[in-house]
């Protein structure tokens, strides 16, 4: 069954408002990639009444991880569940990463906690360690409370590229802009060049408006791009049809088509 | 001595939970609502559903709808505000996709249809009377999501003569049990559910959501793409349960009663007011397998009451 009782092992802040909460791994078996998510039953009460979806943030034999920001009555209800209490999920659900090995430039790409599966990503597409410069990561956030995991991701062997939109810390300006300098420097040398197809793929998630301007950088390298979006569902499994996202071939589920999408199916 | 109830998957049952609507005989009164469950495939694999009354299908439309812009979806509270638009594949994709799927259920089907015009509801009508395992139609007339053209008002089931026209035209068209779904959105839900009734109805589902919106006050904006939805779960129960007494005491076929059933307590309220059968619908967004553990609730519930037959208990509450 999908649906299993998971007992917590830690539900730690990492930020002002961030939190890594860590429990039981429910089925060893059970293949769990990055991208796919869980859907979890917050509280007992009918407010928040939904099961809210969190990415998986980290994969290990013995538990699981997801990091969430506190933003509405659900997550904030979720921070305050402790160690040993007992979480009703369902998962993992949908449709991960199509993690590709061959190419040689990888490029994530997180708005705020849009980090939590890109850190699960990269722990896949290079384990156990990254050769130098082959990965970097790109982080955007409003201010530099809103900036996580930066220090996970320099760990792994990732060049860590920082934008906030206050300036307290990295690049003042959007994130995208440090993702386009990123892009022509690699960029050969005498000709100015592209390194040709299938040199860089980028992986992102985080706000719709990030995305959308990462795959207006994509495309007009005509870079390979895979992006894991949001949206409001209801019944997480396919039936409700309510987390629709337009595609170029009708409307698509988040849940269950989803959450990763190749960005050129998006219709922006 | 305490009675042990007989282990699970046994057929004989402690107490009798057989209900009949029409010509449908449910093995017991627990029904996956329309829209909450697809077409059964989904949710099976955290449901045994074979152990339930009925599932009731997404409403399937002649032509394929896409469904209205995103966000389709939010929460409300104590309640989900949906606006999902009728998204389906259409009668053909029904006819080839789902009914082989259906067909190898044990359980009876309930098809769920509805049209902008009387013309699409004879075609659908006459489409799904001819697949084996559908054994009832819900005539969706209460669909707060989308615009039919055969009324003047928002909905179908506002407009009484429109109910009839509807209701009959489909008594001559199909021999199985024939279900309207009303709307709670009216001045008399009696005088429309008494309309359905003169016009051959075997029975009323009811409600069907509650026309309702939601707003942003950050972006200042609806929350939904399509501005106004309509709001299920817990927070209509109250409402609901009313809509069934009424009508209830107003007509002699049978109410399939439904809105914001969440566990046991909730549906045998349903089945007191009324309700010779109940649906369960948002609580399977919230647990799948919500519907077993109503069903399981009910049946401790007759025990505990040394109730031996559902029936006694329907409408068994008295003001």
């Amino acid at each position: 069954m999908k649906q299993f009782k998971a007992k917590i092992i830690s539900n730690r802040k990492i930020a002002p408002e961030h939190y890594i909460l860590s429990f039981k791994r429910p089925e060893k078996e059970r293949r769990i990639e990055p991208g796919q998510f869980f859907y979890v039953k917050i509280s007992d009460s009918y407010r928040p009444l939904l099961r809210k979806p969190f990415s998986v943030h980290k994969i290990s034999g013995y538990s699981i991880e997801i990091l969430y920001k506190t933003i509405g009555e659900g997550t904030r209800a979720l921070s305050k569940r402790k160690k040993g209490d007992i979480l009703d999920m369902m998962g993992p659900l949908g449709k991960g990463f199509d993690a590709v090995r061959r190419h040689k430039k990888v490029m994530l790409v997180g708005g705020g906690h849009g980090v939590a599966p890109l850190y699960a990503l990269a722990k896949q597409l290079e384990y156990p360690a990254v050769p130098a410069g082959r990965l970097s990561i790109f982080i955007g956030a409003r201010t530099k409370d809103h900036i996580v995991c930066d220090k996970k991701f320099r760990r792994l062997g990732a060049r860590v590229y920082i934008a906030t939109d206050d300036g307290t810390r990295g690049h003042k300006g959007f994130v995208t802009d440090l993702l386009t300098r990123k892009i022509l420097g690699s960029r050969d040398k005498d000709t100015g060049e592209g390194r040709g197809k299938g040199h860089t793929a980028i992986y992102a998630c985080g706000p719709k408006e990030m995305l959308k301007s990462v795959w207006k950088v994509a495309r007009r390298y005509g870079i390979p791009c895979q992006f894991s979006l949001e949206e409001y569902m209801a019944c997480g499994i396919g039936t409700c049809l309510g987390c629709a996202v337009k595609t170029q071939s009708g409307y698509k589920l988040v849940c269950k088509d989803g959450p990763v999408f190749d960005a050129k199916e998006i219709v922006w | 001595m305490v009675k042990k109830r007989p282990r699970r998957g046994t057929t004989r049952v402690p107490q009798k939970l057989k209900v009949k609507i029409g010509k449908l005989e449910l093995e017991n009164p627990v029904i996956l609502a329309s829209g909450t469950a697809g077409f059964g495939r989904e949710i099976r694999e955290f449901l045994d559903i074979e152990r339930l009354g009925a599932i009731v299908t997404k409403t399937i439309t002649l032509h394929k709808k896409e469904g209205n812009p995103p966000p389709r979806v939010v929460e409300a509270p104590w309640g989900l505000l949906n606006s999902i638009g009728l998204a389906n594949g259409g009668i053909k994709d029904f006819m080839f996709e789902q009914v082989p799927f259906l067909e190898s259920l044990r359980i009876p089907v309930i098809a769920s249809i509805s049209g902008d015009i009387l013309d699409e509801f004879i075609k659908l009508a006459e489409e799904v009377s001819r697949v084996g395992c559908v054994r009832a139609i819900e005539v969706n007339l209460s669909c707060p999501n989308v615009i039919h053209k055969g009324t003047r008002l928002p909905l179908l089931a506002q407009d009484r003569t429109a109910v009839e026209k509807i209701v009959s035209t489909l008594r001559k068209t199909t021999e199985k049990t024939l279900i309207p779904k009303l709307s709670p959105n009216v001045t008399d839900i009696k005088e429309i559910a008494k309309a359905a009734e003169g016009a051959g109805c075997d029975a009323v589902s009811l409600v069907n959501t509650y026309p309702a919106m939601l707003v942003d006050i950050h972006t200042m904006r609806p929350r939904l793409g399509n501005v106004c939805g309509g709001l299920s779960g817990p927070c209509i129960k109250p409402l609901a349960l009313k809509c069934v007494w009424d009508v209830h005491s107003a007509i002699d076929v049978p109410v399939i009663g439904m809105g914001g059933i969440m566990d046991a307590d909730d549906a045998i309220e349903f089945i007191l007011c009324g309700s010779s059968a109940v649906q369960v619908g948002t609580a399977n967004f919230v647990n799948p397998s919500a519907s077993l553990g109503i069903l399981e609730g009910i049946e401790q519930y007759m025990a505990k009451k040394g109730i031996a037959d559902i029936m006694d208990l329907v409408g068994a509450a008295k003001a």
